[in-house]
């Protein structure tokens, strides 16, 4: 990322001493701030070179990170030898259907709390937003209770909707939807449109980046849930890919090849996210921040 | 988009023959019926998942509930075991260390990054986005993948890191990153370091980058040096980003969960316990259902006060929504 240089400003100090100086410090910070870079990466890179090794090639010293010859069993073996495929399907089937619910969910409360006049409005939403401030594991032992009274343990419903009702979701999407302009909404009921009709075909298709940012929020969050499924999954079948990764440490913790395996897969969605919809996974990261 | 050309004169429309009876109410009504509608899907959830098991659990806590038994009611005993139980004591002591290694070393260490990164130290811009997204690569991984990159990283005979400390300093050199008492909250304090500092970082960025220019620049002239103008003008202006991050990050410290779990099951000696990870045990390994609760209860209470405190230090009791 040095490749474009510019030249610098016409007000920069002439004197080589502090140009000699300031050379010194841009040169030691970027240097400093690289090596940040390669310790933020290493794990990763490590993690990825890993799982292409057999066992014994893992903790050579010192590390190869392009392996000899790329070694594939870790991966044929988790296909051919373990329920990855499955877990792979249950985390994606969990985090597709909570996303979707708690977008639909979110997405309609938010939208008659940013544009609707009703009684008890206010004082609804705060119960919400208190409700953020608290802790999850509090519910945890209720929670899991009441699974256990509706049978729902080891099911996919008992990961999708007991959290779909997100708070900070219809936070957002209550800020997003304050954006609309009220005039569109007017217009459309002016025209004999429907209330349902209206949040359709007005709000939705305008709500767009909201629906993107939200919606990889919720992914995310039920991608990487550990402590939720950990307590109400106990049949490996149903294992999410979080909960079986730990497992394929084998009897005697050693089998890191697989777990590397296991984890570059996992992680591999995420990254498709990441790249193919940058702008909206930072926005949502960044939600937090600046829309509180 | 709707066009509005067929406005009746009048601004409303009404279907040919006048509505009356139901559909007339309905018709002046509609407006204010319609969102409970809409909130009801919400609320029935919320109701049902959330605000039930939050009451249910504060009940709980002042019960004694071995199993699916029935509870007992037993007063504030569980929350006065909680005071003399070593064990949540330790759990108590050993989140805080955490808290405290996000606090003082974690978010001092994010801010400094992003004023670096956003200062003329780095004068190139592609440069500063190329900082930017490298912040991400921890973000992209869970709680749980960046354990298991980390219990391979710290293990003992062959890990990485003691690999390298051996290469250099010898046999005797080598850590005991997730075996040894002493060191294992700092292990785990290094892994929160590394998940976390990006994004803290990403959101001191955002907050630099809404500071006008000109009010550093005006200082700078004043002769204010770089440390007068970052005491004096950015951090007191970056004071909302700051009450932010320190309060997720206490927050999140204080439901560490996964990392501890899974690096070294809490121990060696609990020196590790987190306490979720003792609510998660109590609960679910001992069946102590009442119990359990009170932890949570106190788990509430304490990050309840701490973002009261937080709201106080910084000053900001000006939320104007």
């Amino acid at each position: 990322m040095t490749t474009s240089v510019q030249a610098p400003p016409a007000s920069a100090p002439r004197f080589s001493a502090i140009r000699f100086r300031n050379g010194f410090l841009v040169s030691l910070a970027n240097i400093l701030l690289l090596i940040g870079v390669v310790l933020a990466a290493v794990p990763f890179i490590y993690m990825i070179s890993a799982s292409f090794k057999p066992q014994n090639e893992i903790f050579t010293f010192p590390v190869q990170i392009i392996p000899k010859e790329p070694y594939l069993d870790n991966y044929t073996t988790l296909i051919g030898e373990t329920l990855y495929l499955r877990w792979f399907f249950n985390t994606a089937i969990v985090a597709v259907g909570r996303t979707t619910l708690s977008l639909f969910l979110c997405m309609l409360a938010g939208f008659a709390f940013a544009k609707y006049d009703f009684p008890f409005r206010r004082v609804l939403f705060v119960m919400v937003l208190a409700s953020f401030t608290l802790p999850f594991e509090v519910v945890l032992i209720p929670l899991y209770t009441m699974m256990v009274r509706l049978g729902w343990l080891n099911t996919y419903w008992v990961l999708i909707v007991p959290f779909a009702a997100s708070a900070f979701g219809i936070f957002l999407a209550r800020q997003y939807a304050l954006a609309l302009p009220t005039e569109l909404m007017e217009a459309a009921r002016i025209d004999g449109s429907s209330e349902l009709g209206i949040f359709f075909r007005i709000a939705l298709p305008n709500l767009r980046p909201a629906l993107a940012v939200m919606g990889i929020i919720f992914f995310q969050a039920s991608w990487n849930d550990f402590l939720w499924p950990l307590i109400v999954l106990n049949d490996s079948k149903m294992y999410v890919i979080n909960l079986a990764l730990p497992t394929l440490r084998g009897p005697y913790n050693d089998q890191y090849g697989l777990v590397l395996g296991g984890a570059v897969i996992a992680v591999i969605p995420i990254i498709i996210i990441f790249f193919a919809m940058q702008r909206y996974f930072i926005e949502g990261i960044m939600a937090g921040a600046l829309k509180g | 988009m709707a066009s509005s050309s067929d406005i009746s004169p009048t601004g409303r429309r009404y279907a040919p023959g006048t509505p009356t009876g139901f559909r007339l109410w309905w018709h002046r009504h509609r407006l204010t019926i319609i969102p409970y509608f809409y909130i009801a899907p919400f609320f029935i959830l919320f109701a049902i998942f959330l605000a039930w098991p939050v009451v249910r659990s504060f009940y709980l806590s002042f019960h004694k509930q071995q199993g699916i038994s029935t509870p007992t009611f037993i007063g504030l005993d569980n929350y006065l075991n909680l005071f003399i139980d070593p064990r949540f004591k330790q759990s108590l002591l050993n989140t805080t260390v955490y808290a405290l290694g996000s606090l003082l070393l974690q978010i001092p260490l994010a801010f400094i990054l992003a004023v670096v990164v956003n200062s003329k130290l780095v004068p190139w811009a592609n440069a500063k986005s190329f900082y930017r997204l490298s912040y991400f690569v921890p973000l992209l991984t869970s709680a749980v993948i960046a354990s298991l990159m980390f219990s391979i990283l710290y293990d003992y005979n062959s890990g990485l890191i003691n690999s390298y400390l051996m290469r250099a300093f010898g046999e005797e050199a080598k850590v005991g990153w997730v075996r040894n008492a002493s060191v294992v909250k700092f292990s785990i304090i290094l892994l929160l370091i590394w998940r976390f500092t990006g994004i803290n970082s990403l959101y001191f960025v955002a907050g630099l980058q809404n500071i006008p220019k000109e009010l550093e620049e005006a200082a700078a002239i004043d002769g204010a040096n770089w440390w007068q103008v970052l005491v004096g003008i950015t951090i007191p202006l970056m004071r909302p980003v700051i009450l932010f991050v320190t309060v997720t990050a206490i927050n999140g410290s204080y439901q560490i969960f996964a990392e501890p779990y899974l690096l070294t099951g809490g121990g060696p000696r609990d020196q590790s316990l987190s306490i979720v990870q003792y609510l998660y045990n109590t609960g679910f390994s001992y069946f102590n259902l009442g119990y359990a609760s009170s932890i949570g209860y106190t788990l509430v209470t304490i990050i309840v006060i701490l973002a009261i405190l937080n709201l106080r230090f910084f000053g900001a009791f000006r939320e104007d929504q």
